[in-house]
């Protein structure tokens, strides 16, 4: 484990180097310790976020240096903090369950031409036709490996090594909500009317990011997901069921 | 406070959004919040209350009761009719008075804070607008001409009736010959230097690039905005070329892109990305670089993260007094 400065008011503990190698193992490490340092609540501490092999840790340096009385000693304290709670966590961890329930959340995609502009595109490049490629995406187990680029979108860890596709060489200006893309080795999900370069296969009737609701987002790190291929009637029926929420 | 001309782009702002960057929540908030926190300060609120962000100038509002204001940023002119409010000083408006903010001669961002602050709902903890997911501040928008902003309740002090009655004999009396310290109220300049921390990815850089990025002159790019600010100048190439898994960003960052012309993220920026990051702007500084704009020209010169963390230690505590000495005036 590494922890590294990220500038004066974060840092970043790397859980592990790479995550390609065995990315469910990492992310249930990463976790593992961003709920480890979640319930050690160290003083000074504002927030944290995990994403692929790591966990950001925002904090308030003049909080730490206040109570230090050394500004000289405010990340040398904090990564102490770090360490003692990661160690203290692995001597519990064995005591209590070592693992927290992980979320299943299933969700439903129209993979509709309509909503799949460039599904014709990955299946041409994958040598499958269309059929194959929905059936290989909604049959997959993902996770999400981080929530990220815009609120509440998801990286999905997990796609079909035969359905990697890189992104598009001109990014789509305008992406509608709920789009369900393709971008190299990952699937996701965009939340809000955003631009973007992953190749579109579907769309969840799903609203993956409301500001009102907390959390604000339909998924988080960790989270297991399949997607659930769905017929246009349903789709409508779903989206209007979302409006009334 | 009728918005009778919005301006470029004025948004109200906080201090910051916090505590949903796990789920891809940027920070928004004032570019400078050092800057809006002095004027909250000067107007008599609290340093976290909702202001505006004001880009570029051409704003005016015209205020439907009494109220303090007090702005701090780059260099505009700012004038109540025909009187002239300078950065970093307090007024006293009356119903119906107009404030008008010109275009920045240095600069181009300030804050306006109004005692009572501006009444927006809280969403996700903070009343700032997030302009790229289009949640928070007013509507989730940058303000437009004609929108009426509801203003918070404030505490009418003994020197605010003083000064309300002052100003009925001379029109002039409202402003406070007092100020805050010229660098809080004024922190535009003219080819300023960023200082910076390494980043995490500044060994993926070798010596002759790293002395590149803290010795010559960066260029503004005018496609910089909320999110970052980007730059023209030397080509910042890297030694190696692997492929970086996304980690987090904040607000301070600089990131060198393939095409080796760094980028300087500012409040609006993502919460994670995968370019390697060389430097990081101390947070002191981070109210010089909500000023930059097109064609300036900016060095980075190096500190340690101790001094990094000294420094904004000492101007908290320079704060700190700065809070007690006005409350004693307002007593």
């Amino acid at each position: 484990m590494e922890i590294i400065p990220l500038g004066d008011s974060a840092l970043i503990v790397r859980v592990r180097e790479r995550f390609e190698d065995s990315p469910e193992e990492t992310l249930d490490e990463v976790l593992r310790t961003f709920q480890q340092l979640r319930s050690a609540a160290i003083p000074s501490v504002i927030e944290l976020a995990p994403a692929y092999t790591t966990v950001a840790v925002f904090f308030d340096p003049v909080a730490v240096a206040k109570a230090r009385e050394r500004p000289g000693e405010v990340f040398g304290w904090l990564k102490e903090q770090i360490l003692h709670v990661v160690a203290a966590g692995g001597d519990r961890g064995k005591r209590r369950k070592t693992k927290r329930a992980i979320r299943s959340v299933e969700i439903p995609v129209c993979y509709d031409p309509e909503f799949a502009s460039d599904l014709d595109d990955v299946a041409r490049r994958a040598g499958l036709s269309t059929k194959e490629v929905v059936d290989l995406h909604s049959v997959a187990e993902y996770r999400v490996a981080c929530i990220g680029f815009v609120p509440g979108f998801p990286f999905l860890t997990g796609l079909p090594k035969k359905l990697a596709t890189p992104r598009r060489d001109t990014p789509r200006k305008e992406i509608p909500p709920g789009s369900v893309g393709i971008g190299g080795a990952q699937t996701g999900i965009y939340p809000l009317r955003s631009p973007g370069g992953w190749n579109l296969i579907g769309r969840t009737p799903l609203s993956l990011f409301n500001p009102k609701k907390n959390p604000p987002a339909l998924l988080r790190a960790g989270d297991r997901v399949r997607f659930r291929a769905i017929t246009k009637e349903a789709f409508e029926a779903l989206k209007r069921g979302e409006a009334f929420e | 406070m009728i918005v009778r001309r919005a301006g470029f782009l004025t948004s109200v702002q906080d201090v910051d959004r916090t505590g949903f960057r796990e789920f891809g929540v940027s920070t928004s908030g004032a570019l400078d919040s050092f800057a809006l926190r002095v004027a909250n300060l000067l107007v008599g609120n609290g340093e976290r209350a909702a202001g505006l962000e004001i880009t570029l100038g051409g704003l005016q509002l015209c205020f439907d009761d009494e109220r303090i204001v007090a702005w701090c940023g780059g260099e505009f002119d700012v004038h109540i009719g025909s009187t002239a409010l300078p950065a970093g000083h307090t007024a006293f408006l009356r119903a119906g008075e107009e404030l008008k903010f010109g275009r920045p001669q240095i600069g181009c961002r300030c804050w306006l804070a109004v005692s009572g602050g501006i009444d927006v709902p809280l969403v996700l903890g903070s009343r700032s607008t997030d302009l790229r997911a289009q949640f928070g501040g007013f509507e989730g928008r940058t303000l437009r001409d004609g929108d009426e902003l509801v203003l918070g309740k404030f505490r009418r002090s003994p020197a605010f009736a003083k000064a309300t009655a002052d100003k009925q004999a001379v029109p002039t009396a409202g402003i406070s010959s007092w100020t805050a310290p010229h660098d809080w109220a004024s922190p535009a300049k003219r080819d300023p230097i960023l200082r910076f921390v390494r980043g995490i990815d500044s060994s993926r850089f070798n010596d002759v690039t790293i002395q590149h990025f803290a010795s010559e002159t960066f260029t503004v790019l005018p496609d910089s905005d909320r999110m970052g600010v980007r730059f023209d100048g030397s080509e910042l190439q890297r030694e190696d070329n692997v492929d970086l898994t996304s980690e987090a960003v904040a607000p301070g960052t600089i990131q060198v892109p393939p095409s080796g012309k760094p980028i300087l993220l500012l409040g609006d920026c993502q919460t994670i990305g995968g370019y390697p990051k060389i430097a990081h702007v101390i947070t002191v500084d981070l109210g010089i670089a909500a000023q930059l704009r097109a064609g300036d020209h900016v060095r980075f010169s190096e500190v340690l993260l101790a001094d990094a963390h000294r420094l904004l230690l000492e101007r908290e505590r320079e704060l700190e007094r700065f809070r007690i000495g006005l409350s004693l005036q307002g007593s």
